[in-house]
């Protein structure tokens, strides 16, 4: 292959790794969003706290990459629930923007708070993958691309299911549609959408500690880019619609790679939130989204 | 209320009366014709706060340095003391504790301090009083140039080579020893030294005939990914990569640059040196990098003073400490030269200082800028730590 075909190769296999994050987070912020039509600005920062259970379950507890990744969706599925039992129940009926402010200052505490406790010193994932490289016509890359692709994968495609094929599923998709017919179908509105968080704050958990085994350094601060661009990625795909999320966040890191790849690597953020801007101007709904009539 | 106030006043009178008092004693200072009594050298050090370390350090290596001159003779047949003063790492603090070495102890040229910002605020005192006064390891160029009028701080010298100065070690080194004639430069956009580290670099590069194939910015702090970046500057195929960043964002772009099959040598400046570099990066991939540094304890010309401090503090000395070691010895040099303590003599042959022979290098005073032409280190990267290896000259 020529120079570059393999540079355009390289950009894509770049892009889709990053994405494949921005996807994960993503689909958090959707799955909230479609639920209670909050959009939880804490759900980086829940990354980050998944990103450092992982590197605790790796450096303290010892555990290999696959029951650290578990042990960090765990642990961030009941602090979603916690913080949605505290911060965000008592909202439910208050106006929109009082729970929006609340979401920015559970980020703020998760923040700050996290940086009290592990302090504000970068640290280290150690090694958890070989360092098998895989060059194909020129395009290079590692085990962990792989490693986080299959993962990202996975996980979406067993949202997926749980989703559209479970009990619990059609029940969250019935308290999304309307919440009060739901309760009045006897369904448990607040169990589903305290589910709704332990779901989303676990995948969330799972992009940090891709993210920590992937770019290697972890710090309090490491939720609120990710945590943007991921709503970036939300929006664009439609924002409560889970494919949408998906395919936001893949596009989102492409595009990413191709900006920097064209030698614009300053622009790269101003880009993506060109994006955010241009998607609500023109088409508010997203990729996926249907042209909904606003309920009064 | 009545007595506060009157206590207030009489405090006023009794500080102006400090005041005068030594005023007077400014003007009387030279006048003393002691030729037996010890040289008193000030040291407005950093013992205590923040950068305590490397106050300590500095203090250690001065006593280290007028002891072994008071064990050949002192220098004109007098001893040297050192006169020490807390500044608590705080630019205030900094400016009483240069007064007080100045207007009480009367010293005849002051050491310190070791950060930029707390040698600043010593600037108007020594300046006002025509005290030399010698930093050993601040590297901010407006020490000793005035950035309002660009003209030479007449008073202050320093025995480090200041940020940019690295670029064009860095530019020599990749010419002459990696025999590089394609660079390309990663620049942090948010930092001030990477900049001036870049541009110094791309200037001296450009100068012996290289060519820069391309420049890549990158913010620190929010990014993580580096691949785009570096896939481009694979495709341009450069002999090394100049990247004069902080340790935190070196590790993942040399790291990731390696997973890309990147081979070329990286190289950096200072803000390389940290362990955490390692553990970032991998040591593996951090094998075939340079950065140029201030000082390297292994380095053979070392060792004299590392044993020396050994023997004494039981401690190998780090770079604040052999940087204040030189400032001690450089002092000393340029009394001798003056054959004099009188102030504006030391002054003048600090200026004129020529070929003097430091642990961490030679220098040699540019009376224009008061910055010191002196070589650097260069440390390789080798299998998990940083070690020694070679010395380059300024030109």
């Amino acid at each position: 292959m020529d120079s570059i075909t393999t540079q355009v190769f390289q950009q894509l296999i770049n892009g889709l790794s990053l994405g494949s994050i921005y996807a994960l987070i993503a689909l958090g912020y959707t799955m909230v969003y479609g639920i209670v039509k909050l959009i939880n600005f804490a759900h980086g920062d829940v990354m980050m706290v998944g990103a450092y259970s992982g590197w605790f379950a790796i450096t303290v507890l010892h555990l290999s990459f696959l029951p650290a990744l578990l042990f960090s969706m765990i642990s961030c599925a009941l602090l979603g629930v916690l913080i949605e039992r505290i911060a965000y129940k008592p909202l439910r009926n208050a106006s929109r923007i009082a729970a929006l402010i609340t979401a920015i200052g559970v980020s703020l505490f998760l923040e700050y708070g996290g940086m009290l406790v592990v302090t504000a010193q970068v640290r280290t994932y150690p090694p958890v993958f070989p360092d098998t490289k895989f060059i194909v016509g020129g395009v290079y890359f590692k085990y962990g691309d792989i490693v986080m692709l299959i993962t990202a994968v996975v996980l979406m495609a067993l949202l997926h299911f749980t989703v559209q094929y479970t009990k619990v599923g059609k029940a969250m998709r019935a308290v999304s549609f309307d919440k009060e017919a739901a309760l009045l179908m006897g369904i448990n509105t607040n169990n589903i959408i305290s589910f709704t968080f332990a779901i989303g704050s676990a995948l969330a958990a799972a992009a940090g500690v891709l993210m920590g085994v992937y770019f290697n350094t972890i710090d309090p601060l490491m939720g609120i880019i990710p945590g943007l661009k991921a709503f970036v990625a939300a929006v664009l795909g439609g924002i409560g619609i889970i494919p949408g999320a998906m395919v936001g966040g893949l596009m989102l890191g492409l595009v990413e790679s191709i900006v920097s790849g064209l030698g614009a690597s300053t622009w790269r953020d101003a880009v993506a939130f060109l994006i955010l801007i241009l998607v609500l101007i023109i088409k508010p709904s997203g990729l996926f989204g249907k042209n909904v009539r606003e309920k009064v | 209320m009545r007595l506060f106030s009157k206590g207030f006043s009489l405090g006023m009178i009794a500080l102006l009366s400090v005041s005068l008092v030594a005023g007077c004693g400014t003007t009387a200072k030279t006048g003393s014709s002691d030729t037996s009594a010890p040289i008193k050298v000030g040291g407005n050090l950093e013992l205590s706060g923040g950068t305590a370390m490397f106050g300590q350090a500095a203090q250690n290596s001065i006593n280290l340095a007028f002891e072994q001159q008071n064990a050949k003779g002192g220098v004109l047949g007098r001893k040297l003391v050192l006169v020490s003063a807390d500044n608590k790492s705080d630019a205030g603090e900094s400016t009483s504790a240069v007064t007080k070495l100045v207007t009480q102890d009367k010293v005849v040229a002051v050491l310190g301090s070791m950060t930029s910002s707390v040698t600043l605020a010593a600037v108007p005192v020594v300046t006002d009083n025509k005290i030399p006064m010698i930093s050993p390891s601040g590297t901010n160029a407006k020490l000793t140039v005035n950035p309002d009028t660009g003209e030479v701080r007449p008073w202050i010298f320093r025995a480090c080579f200041i940020d940019p100065f690295q670029g064009q070690v860095g530019a020599n080194f990749a010419l002459t020893n990696l025999k590089a004639t394609k660079a390309a430069i990663m620049i942090d956009q948010k930092s001030d030294y990477s900049k001036g580290l870049a541009d110094a670099f791309v200037t001296n590069f450009k100068k012996g005939n290289g060519t820069i194939t391309g420049t890549e910015n990158y913010v620190a702090g929010s990014d993580k990914d580096f691949r785009p970046i570096l896939t481009r500057i694979k495709s341009q195929n450069p002999d090394m990569v100049w990247l004069p960043g902080y340790y935190q964002e070196v590790g993942l772009i040399v790291k990731q640059a390696r997973e890309l099959g990147m081979m070329m040598p990286f190289m950096g400046g200072d803000g390389w040196d940290d362990p955490q570099l390692f553990n970032i990066a991998g040591p593996e991939a951090l094998n075939n990098t340079f950065y140029v540094d201030h000082v390297a304890t292994d380095d053979p010309a070392m060792a004299t003073f590392v044993s020396d401090y050994k023997a004494k503090f039981n401690s190998v000395p780090n770079a604040m400490g052999t940087l204040g070691y030189d400032a001690a010895n450089l002092l000393i040099k340029a009394i001798e030269n003056a054959q004099s303590t009188d102030s504006e003599k030391v002054r003048t042959a600090l200026e004129n200082m020529k070929g003097f022979k430091g642990v961490a290098g030679d220098i040699t005073i540019d009376p224009k800028t008061h910055n010191p032409q002196k070589s650097a280190v260069i440390k390789a990267n080798k299998d998990g730590k940083p070690t020694f290896l070679t010395r380059v000259a300024p030109e």
